[in-house]
């Protein structure tokens, strides 16, 4: 069981406040992904739910136990570290073991636990090494391997992915993904990695300056985001964002259109523009568009579209995919 | 091409230095060598004649010779080890984060700023000394007789002094060593359920394997060496209780004024220094191994 309830947590260090008022419902088994810019409080929530960090006020439920004075090992989380925080000095059997050993479990059941994760994480034929002698995605395995052997109610990852080149992250997105699904425990995951959070969350928590942005589904916060800073923050590339005439026309203050709703359309439907970058990618075509009054937007076309820069376009927005936002940046509903 | 000129150069530029270091130490070593197979004493001048290896032999057969090598291992090895078992502690209190740290750390260095002369002299006179010294005074307080440190416990009142002095090196250099420790380690060592002491022992510990082997090879050298404080305080005696290497060479040379002895017994020191970081490297020096 991992169900971890938050309510009301506030954290504030001298004068400033970390995070206000949070309040979230983390389902046993889901996939959670704290997702927001640097320095939005995500990390310190993770740390939060961890016990590496004192709640200033509200509850935190494991289980409907509320564990904020319960010390961090008694929590029943075990954590990823950015670093990985591999201890140097030990093997990868005793970094994996270390955990079990500090628990007081007898010999012969750590090294059954330890032979089990080292199998699940193909990392058997370097149990004898030390980490320095391991590639960084070994290295974020035995890391990983240290968090499951501990059976714990849930898993905390602290940007696990960030130090690894851009091939290895991709498939430890993956391999990461089917081991929550297969161990089907709790998992909280932090990244500023906006793709991350959309590729691997069963659901995202945006965060912004501290405070829960909204909490959805990867398709709820793309289909209806509950603000600008939700609307610009998932989706790349990122929304186009149209205010003026074309806004009050719907009734809104702000109107956003993704990149992928914007049709290049015949002579005289729509906005008109002219092309300013064109990004031929094969599969895709970006092209960055000054529309005049209505600022650059970026379009995105499937395949390859013979436009470059200079051309004269012009762009139709779908009108079911538009977003309207009022004077204080939120969502207006139909 | 470019490569060579610049090796030329670099070797060009390098010479006047290498040919210092190396006079600089060739010419010492030639010199003892050379009045270590004399007879040379100051009293006789005008007698110098060869004699081979008879210099040693009265070395390492005085009486005195053997006490004084005993006494220095006892003198390094009570040194290392107080510094080192009080040291470690002492670096891991002032890493916590107290008010007024960086005070209390530059009180903590302080004595290994103190010449060693002088810190003899505050320690034979009003510390430790049996009518006037702190430590009498406080002995009378409580109604025990006050301890004569440099007649009845000399070797024990050396030490002291010289751990002393070297307490707040092996504290430093621990210190920067703890404070370059890896922080999310420690957390997650305590996800993992580690107590304050597993922690120290299983992270920490080993951690600080590496400069431990620093101030055990730096306390080494400079260690075999302690001249002033003996010269000082008891002047090696009562009898030769606290005579070291460094003592017993310069009796020889400058009480004794025996040169030739003296130098002979020099370079016995330099054999027995090397045979101690030989043992040395090969205990503690794989510790420096990246």
């Amino acid at each position: 069981m991992g169900q971890i309830t938050l309510q009301g947590v506030h954290k504030s260090f001298g004068q400033l406040d970390i995070i206000k008022d949070a309040n979230l419902d983390i389902e046993d088994g889901s996939f959670v992904v704290f997702v927001g810019p640097s320095g939005c409080g995500k990390t310190t929530l993770l740390r939060l739910i961890a016990g590496l960090e004192d709640v200033t006020g509200g509850r935190i439920l494991i289980d409907g136990q509320n564990v904020v004075n319960v010390p961090p090992a008694k929590r029943g989380l075990s954590m990823v570290f950015q670093s990985y925080a591999l201890y140097p000095h030990m093997s990868v059997r005793g970094n994996i073991a270390f955990g079990l050993k500090m628990a007081g479990l007898p010999r012969a059941e750590i090294d059954r636990k330890v032979a089990a994760a080292a199998a699940t994480l193909n990392l058997t034929p370097y149990l004898d090494r030390k980490p320095r002698e391991l590639s960084g995605g070994q290295r974020q395995r035995v890391a990983i391997g240290r968090a499951i052997v501990r059976e714990p109610k849930a898993f905390l990852f602290d940007e696990p992915l960030s130090n690894l080149d851009a091939a290895l992250r991709v498939q430890m997105r993956m391999e990461v993904t089917r081991l929550q699904k297969q161990l089907a425990t709790t998992a909280v995951y932090v990244t500023h990695d906006q793709v991350e959070a959309m590729t691997m969350a069963d659901r995202i928590v945006v965060l912004n300056a501290g405070r829960v942005e909204q909490y959805g589904s990867p398709l709820e916060l793309y289909e209806q985001p509950a603000n600008l800073f939700v609307a610009g923050f998932i989706g790349s590339p990122k929304m186009n964002f149209v205010s003026g005439p074309p806004a009050d026309q719907l009734g809104a203050a702000t109107i956003g259109i993704r990149p992928e709703h914007l049709r290049i359309a015949q002579e005289g439907e729509g906005w008109p523009g002219t092309v300013s970058v064109a990004e031929h990618l094969g599969s895709d075509t970006f092209l960055y568009v000054d529309g005049g009054a209505l600022g650059l937007l970026t379009v995105r076309g499937i395949g390859e579209i013979h436009l470059k820069s200079g051309d004269r376009v012009w762009l139709s927005p779908d009108p079911a995919r538009l977003h309207r936002f009022d004077k204080d940046g939120m969502a207006i509903r139909h | 091409m470019a490569t060579q000129q610049t090796q030329v150069l670099a070797r060009g530029l390098l010479t006047p230095a290498v040919a210092l270091l190396l006079v600089w130490m060739i010419v010492p070593l030639a010199m003892t060598i050379y009045f270590s197979l004399l007879h040379y004493n100051l009293l006789d001048p005008g007698s110098e004649a060869f004699v081979g290896l008879e210099n040693f032999r009265y070395f390492l057969t005085d009486p005195a010779f053997l006490a004084s090598l005993q006494n220095t291992l006892v003198l390094v090895g009570s040194v290392l080890a107080i510094t080192i078992v009080l040291g470690v502690p002492l670096a891991l209190l002032l890493d916590q984060p107290v008010l007024g740290r960086s005070i209390v750390r530059l009180m903590v260095i302080a004595p290994f700023f103190v010449m060693p002369t002088v810190s003899a002299l505050v320690w034979k006179n009003l510390l430790l000394h049996p009518v006037s010294g702190l430590l009498a005074w406080l002995s009378t307080l409580v109604g025990i007789t006050p301890i004569d440190w440099f007649n009845d416990a000399p070797m024990t009142a050396i030490i002291m002094i010289v751990a002393w002095q070297w307490l707040p090196f092996a504290t430093l250099i621990l210190l920067t060593a703890l404070q370059s420790q890896d922080e999310e380690q420690k957390e997650a060592a305590e996800m993992d359920g580690a107590s304050a002491l597993s922690t120290f022992l299983y992270l920490t510990l080993p951690h600080l394997a590496r400069p431990i082997t620093v101030v055990i090879l730096i306390e080494t050298i400079f260690l075999l060496t302690v001249f002033a404080e003996i010269f000082v305080t008891t002047g090696g005696g009562p009898g030769l209780q606290t005579t070291n290497i460094a003592f017993l060479i310069y009796s020889q040379a400058l009480i004794q004024y025996d040169v030739g002895s003296a130098s002979a017994g020099g370079l016995v020191a330099v054999v027995i220094a090397n045979i101690i970081a030989f043992f040395l490297v090969r205990v503690v020096g794989r510790n420096l191994e990246a």
